[in-house]
């Protein structure tokens, strides 16, 4: 069976609040990255509102709610995180945001890695029908990876943002389910050999 | 559109909590109908209880997993029975649990009535991919009336309910998206 | 004759045992970052944990166990050093109606296709039958887990329902099968014996 968790180059791997807290407090001192960042709505204001935060959401476990951190693969190192907000049952279409603090991983192919491991389990593993995401446009890079990973834009919300003088737009952008299977060509194994208890 | 909420005999309602409670404590009052909905010990619950339950339920708000509904008939607005729908959201399946409590009701038409509905409700509203229920070996009633929404039996776990000294099977039943819109097609 | 020499919990390799809750969670931990594992364990999405949300869940489980008395944990542990390698469980009891549901679980790959499964259900079906009196057990298994499905078979469940189309994993649906194993039958094959299982 396909892995949902790994991707090329990173992992998903649980939230922990005191890891998080102390990687947020560093990542948001970098002003760029605050800017540029635009998950689905949280509110990130200081790393001990967000423990609490994560405490209860992480902790319910609910089915429309998904929050992992981002692991490189090869030494296991933070860079990111990145969560999954489903919107809609009947429409099965969910919210994604997500965000590489570690600066250095910019423009590496880290952003489309993940976001491919994200809809690998946002489609084969939580079987929603599309993906939508919001992004600022000044965010360029990030645009841009959206594209790659095979993102349509679907509208702007006009000079929704008050930023450096000027005003700028929210992109929205979506991908819907045969869209990716197709890019992706999903590959289905036979039955795995993995998790036999005993021969 | 269709009236999702309406059939020939019967239509859906929410009742009061206080209301329902009343209805609840007669018809657990009634051993036979109890063991055939129940696989659990039959028990005789306060209506206190059972409208504090109810409360308890509302509290929470609307949950995309729970769809319990009431059932009133279209003639004398009679509360005669419930069904509920439980969904696995990942997988889009839901399982029914179904029951009329007001015995002069069984046999007339008023159980296929309500599982039209239900079935309407689940595939057209809900959108789910199945819908599954078990019905107990000893329950021949149901299981025809099942079958006959179109149910098909997927297998019967042996002998897993033990009652007046015997045991029984449970037959384990269910509907595919598909089959359901071929079946109903006109009639949607 | 009441065997009461021949222990419950001690295997030829492996023991059942309680809960860790200093050591087991890091390791679970682990086993829930795995994809392959836990979509053979379990239907729910595959979603790593952190130590302490497990920390947590063993908290609520103990708790949950100690009020509906509808419910063993155990965890498997290798004999020669102690360490932990899967869980078994017997849920869903209905004390009634004489049945309840096995899970079993072996949760690091080197810890597989060793026999310790074969082990480990032999005393969770000694447990259930001849300990909590129960009259018969069932398991829920996927189609694509080929290994339990095996190992159920080893010791004479039948297969006796087959969910169509109730789990959909990789873009496409799968059967869920339920098996069910009765006293009398557990009785002709306690050990596990292929040859002496029924079809």
């Amino acid at each position: 069976m396909n892995d949902v968790l790994k991707g090329e180059l990173v992992r998903l791997s649980a939230y922990d609040p005191e890891e998080m807290s102390k990687a947020f407090s560093r990542w948001n001192r970098n002003s760029e990255y605050f800017r540029l960042l635009n998950s689905s709505a949280r509110p990130m204001q200081s790393p001990k509102m967000a423990a609490t935060w994560m405490e209860k959401e992480v902790g319910e476990m609910s089915p429309a709610s998904y929050f992992f951190t981002i692991r490189t693969l090869e030494d296991d190192k933070l860079i990111g995180e990145l969560g999954l907000d489903v919107v809609t049952w009947s429409g099965r279409d969910a919210y994604v945001g997500l965000g590489i603090g570690e600066s250095e991983y910019w423009s590496k192919g880290y952003g489309t890695d993940i976001m491919n491991v994200l809809l690998r389990f946002a489609f084969a593993e939580i079987n929603l029908r599309r993906v939508t995401l919001s992004v600022f446009e000044y965010n360029q890079r990030a645009i841009r990876s959206y594209e790659k990973a095979g993102f349509r834009h679907e509208g702007r919300s006009r000079q929704l943002l008050n930023k450096e003088g000027r005003r700028w737009d929210m992109l929205y952008m979506g991908i819907q389910r045969e869209e990716w299977f197709e890019l992706n060509k999903l590959a289905i194994d036979a039955v795995p050999r993995v998790g036999e208890l005993d021969k | 559109m269709k009236d999702l909420f309406r059939g020939e005999l019967v239509r859906l309602t929410s009742e009061a909590p206080e209301t329902y409670a009343k209805s609840e404590v007669r018809w657990q009052r009634d051993s036979e109908f109890v063991r055939l909905a129940n696989s659990s010990p039959a028990g005789l619950s306060s209506e206190k209880s059972i409208k504090e339950w109810v409360e308890k339920q509302s509290e929470k708000g609307p949950q995309p997993e729970r769809y319990p509904f009431s059932v009133r008939t279209l003639a004398e607005d009679k509360l005669i029975g419930f069904f509920g729908l439980y969904v696995d959201l990942i997988h889009s399946e839901a399982w029914v649990g179904i029951g009329i409590g007001e015995r002069d009701f069984w046999s007339k038409g008023y159980g296929t009535d309500m599982m039209k509905i239900c079935l309407r409700y689940a595939f057209l509203e809900l959108g789910v991919e199945r819908v599954s229920l078990g019905v107990f070996e000893y329950n021949p009633r149901a299981l025809r009336s099942y079958e006959k929404a179109g149910f098909r039996l997927e297998g019967r776990t042996r002998k897993d309910t033990l009652r007046d000294g015997t045991r029984y099977d449970s037959w384990w039943m269910g509907i595919l998206r598909e089959e359901w819109l071929r079946q109903n097609g006109e009639n949607q | 004759m009441f065997d009461i020499q021949t222990q419950l919990f001690e295997g030829v390799d492996v023991r059942f045992g309680p809960i860790d809750h200093d050591k087991d969670a890091e390791i679970e931990s682990k086993w829930t970052h795995d994809s392959d594992f836990m979509r053979m364990m379990e239907t729910s999405p595959a979603r790593p944990m952190s130590a302490a949300m497990v920390k947590k869940q063993y908290e609520k489980l103990e708790k949950d166990m100690d009020e509906n008395k509808n419910q063993y944990y155990f965890a498997i542990r290798a004999k020669e050093d102690d360490h932990l390698i899967g869980k078994a469980v017997v849920q869903w009891i209905e004390w009634a109606n004489g049945n309840g549901f096995l899970r079993l679980g072996i949760g690091s790959a080197e810890d597989r296709c060793r026999g310790y499964g074969t082990q480990a259900l032999r005393m969770l079906l000694r447990f259930a039958f001849a300990e909590l009196n129960l009259f018969r057990v069932s398991a829920i298994v996927p189609e694509y887990n080929e290994g339990a499905i095996a190992l159920l078979k080893k010791f004479g469940f039948a297969q006796e329902v087959c969910r169509r189309q109730s789990l959909e994993r990789d873009g496409r649906r799968w059967d869920i099968y339920v098996f069910g194993l009765l006293k009398d039958e557990w009785q002709n094959n306690p050990d596990g014996h292929p040859r002496q299982a029924q079809a």
